[in-house]
């Protein structure tokens, strides 16, 4: 009995030794296919290089109510962490995200272009570092749309011609610059549109017309999987979600690249870590936004780079084999008619619109 | 009673409205095949009042011939109308519908009953043995229809058709390659095994501690103690949670600064001391229900044959509530290795368990290998439990308390 339970304890206290021995950081992202194409691209070859493991915290849809609870309580188990531009800047001004010098921290492009040119107007923030462009688009469904598939954005308030529901985020972002787009507002006339309360409610008013019609998404896979069901006729999602459906899943379905609203993604460090902490964190944020990284990422999910010489850099993927750049939001055929996400106006109205759209759709 | 039991057929006035009442029943199940509920219900009820009357008007065939013929039929029927998943559907009716027809025809359904009640009753003998039955599928069928998803060859929460059409193309086993090849799942399935059990150890020697105390008699305030105790169980969770993610950052922060204990072995003290909080209410609740049963005198005995309480516990008291214990166990470990929302808050990544792994594969990729993973966690529980019974009858029958 006495031996039993000193190997128990024994195994035990090494299993929790073993535990301790390795250098880890927690880096913060979205999951999924996207996650994956991050493993890929920076963690296994950063982890190959430092020997650092990197452990995948796959919370960054509640990144800005956790940082904050986390510095209330003085317990900060992230190094790193994946946000949009709109987010990013939030964390800034509340002083959770550190700055950062991007020509200092960051790697030069191989031709020796300076980061903050190479990046260019991608810095959206001084807190922020960019990993991608992705864009919000929709997919339709071939076999419920007819023989005249949508070639507007404006399809998903045409319920006439495609009936049938609709899968859109359960959000103001994305929503409203569609309805006020397909109600007749010019392009530049939108965010100042939405400024007012008036636009607001006209851009409600435009949704108000297909509320009955709309199952509404809050998990980026859902989508896809509706799509797949054939519950919807037509969905909007983030590209890549679509690239994994159409092209890794062979589902019958089309991307509608019209009026895809252009997003960013990118990395923030949140304050407050110990200086060892923080330098490990810095030395992987280099690794991982250097040109040739950021193009390995564009091998796994249809995100462009956010680096003007990665973008030339972009190939085949990794499995599939096909080429990757007619799949990426910003290739010249797919963005024909886009919109730039405006992240100051997100930034300072969406606390706003956001309650409004959630009251109008508890209506 | 079966003996002699007297083949008595029954009049067509009665069987012939059973089998339409059958047949519409069945028919409501499967109304999604025929288009609708009320479709369904029409058509398999007038095919089998017409079967059933065609079977009693010509007695031609001997019953064991019939039974065997029938599904034929009823398949021919399913496979050219609706697909070869109802041919196989039709044969199965045609199976039951001649196994039923003669039940009900030669009386067979009062065979075992005692011969003395009444209709109404024998109705109400089998009506409740049905209710059951619905109460029984409607429990069980969320945990069945996930297990043939979980080997979809897509990554989707989607019966295919080459799935329905059962095309061995539309089944794989990747779901299950993915758990056991990718990383995240590996370690939060590691982590779960680590935190239960010590949480497990932790909250039944407190609460079997606590449970023997609280059964002294010289105790004062007992309820209130009892009430301080459970409360872990009463208080919505999410609200214990935050409370938790406070005091145990507070608590990591002192051990890590002050103590200068590892980030990651502090992560898993904090998580398994949470975990065992919310076990201790269960072994509490399980073991103060043996030791009501459980005779004090014997440690009086104990006690006059000179041993200390400490040995009287572990040789007298401990063998005899040993089932509570167990029990109370078996609930702690259950609760630590399915909590999803204390973890979340008070873990950090590296502590990240299956049950939160499962979350955010359903919150960010909708993948099946979560529906792999919960066929495994099933049929872990359902070998546990059944090993638990088993030793459990064993050691009764070894003590020759066994009823039977």
């Amino acid at each position: 009995m006495k031996y039993k339970n000193t190997v128990f304890a024994t195994a035990a206290l090494s299993l929790f030794a073993g535990l301790a021995l390795a250098e880890e950081m927690t880096i913060v992202s979205w999951g999924g296919a996207y996650s994956k194409s991050q493993l890929k691209a920076y963690h296994e070859p950063y982890t190959a290089n430092t020997g650092v493991t990197i452990i995948n915290d796959e919370s960054a849809g509640t990144a800005v109510p956790k940082l904050r609870a986390m510095k209330e309580a003085g317990n900060l188990t992230w190094d790193v962490v994946d946000v949009e531009a709109g987010p990013a800047m939030q964390l800034c001004d509340e002083g959770l995200a550190m700055e950062i010098d991007h020509d200092f921290m960051l790697a030069d492009a191989p031709d020796g272009t300076l980061a903050s040119v190479d990046f260019g107007d991608f810095i959206v923030s001084e807190c922020f570092i960019p990993q991608i462009v992705y864009s919000y688009t929709v997919g339709y469904r071939n076999d419920m749309v007819g023989s005249t598939p949508p070639t507007s954005i404006c399809a998903i308030f045409d319920t006439e011609t495609y009936p049938g529901k609709r899968s859109l985020k359960k959000g103001a972002l994305s929503n409203m610059e569609w309805a006020l787009l397909c109600d007749g507002v010019a392009k530049a006339d939108i965010y100042p549109t939405l400024e007012t309360a008036a636009g607001q409610d006209q851009a409600l008013a435009k949704l108000d017309t297909i509320k009955d019609d709309v199952i509404w998404w809050s998990a980026g896979a859902d989508t896809p999987q509706l799509l797949a069901d054939g519950e919807v006729v037509m969905g909007s999602t983030f590209n890549g979600r679509l690239f994994a459906l159409i092209e890794e899943q062979n589902q019958p379905v089309s991307m509608l690249w019209d009026g895809q609203i252009y997003d960013l993604d990118g990395w923030i460090i949140p304050t407050g870590l110990s200086p060892e902490r923080q330098a490990r964190a810095l030395h992987y944020v280099r690794f991982a936004t250097d040109t040739q990284r950021l193009a390995d990422q564009s091998r796994w999910i249809s995100y462009g780079p956010t680096r003007a010489s990665s973008a030339l850099l972009v190939d085949k993927h990794a499995e599939l084999g096909i080429d990757m750049a007619p799949h990426m939001p910003t290739d010249p055929a797919n963005s024909k008619n886009t919109f730039l996400m405006n992240y100051a106006f997100w930034a300072d109205y969406k606390d706003d619109i956001e309650s409004k759209f959630q009251a109008w759709l508890a209506q | 009673m079966a003996i002699f039991h007297q083949v008595l057929r029954r009049p067509v006035s009665f069987v012939l409205p059973m089998m339409g009442l059958m047949g519409g029943f069945v028919g409501v199940f499967f109304g999604p095949t025929f288009g609708s509920a009320l479709v369904g219900l029409t058509l398999v009820s007038t095919v089998s009042v017409f079967l059933a009357y065609l079977i009693i008007s010509t007695q031609y065939l001997s019953q064991k011939v019939i039974r065997l013929i029938l599904p034929v039929p009823l398949a021919i029927l399913g496979l050219i109308f609706l697909g070869p998943i109802s041919g196989f559907f039709g044969a199965l009716y045609g199976w039951f519908f001649g196994w039923f027809f003669y039940w009900i025809y030669e009386g067979g359904y009062r065979a075992k009953l005692h011969p003395y009640l009444t209709a109404g009753q024998v109705l109400w003998h089998y009506s409740f043995r049905v209710i059951c039955g619905l109460i029984f599928t409607f429990l069980i069928t969320p945990i069945l229809v996930v297990m043939p998803l979980s080997f979809n060859a897509q990554d989707f929460f989607t019966f295919t058709p080459e799935m329905l059409r059962l095309d061995p193309v539309g089944y794989s086993l990747k779901h299950y390659q993915d758990f056991f090849n990718n990383g995240d799942w590996q370690r939060s399935f590691w982590n779960s095994l680590i935190i239960a059990p010590f949480a497990t150890i932790i909250s039944v020697s407190l609460g079997t501690l606590a449970a023997i105390g609280l059964s002294q008699s010289h105790v004062p305030a007992k309820r209130a103690i009892m009430a301080i105790l459970i409360s872990p169980m009463i208080v919505p969770l999410i609200i214990s949670a935050m409370g938790m993610f406070f005091f145990y950052s507070t608590m990591g922060n002192f051990m890590e600064n002050t103590l200068g204990l590892d980030k990651n072995l502090v992560g898993y003290v904090k998580v398994i001391l949470a975990h065992a909080v919310l076990g201790i209410p269960f072994v509490i609740i399980t073991v103060t229900a043996t030791l009501v049963g459980f005779d004090k005198s014997l440690t009086r005995a104990a006690a006059n044959m000179g041993a200390g309480p400490v040995k009287t516990f572990f040789k007298v008291q401990m063998p005899l509530i040993m089932p509570g214990v167990i029990s109370g166990g078996l609930f702690a470990f259950i609760t630590s290795f399915d909590e999803v929302v204390v973890v979340m808050f008070i873990g950090s990544a590296s502590q990240k368990t299956l049950p939160w792994q499962m979350f955010i594969g359903l919150r960010e990729q909708i993948s099946p290998t979560i529906l792999a993973v919960a066929t495994i966690l099933v049929g872990i529980s359902v070998l546990l439990l059944m090993t638990l019974e088993l030793l459990r009858r064993r050691s009764e029958r070894l003590r020759g308390l066994s009823p039977a």
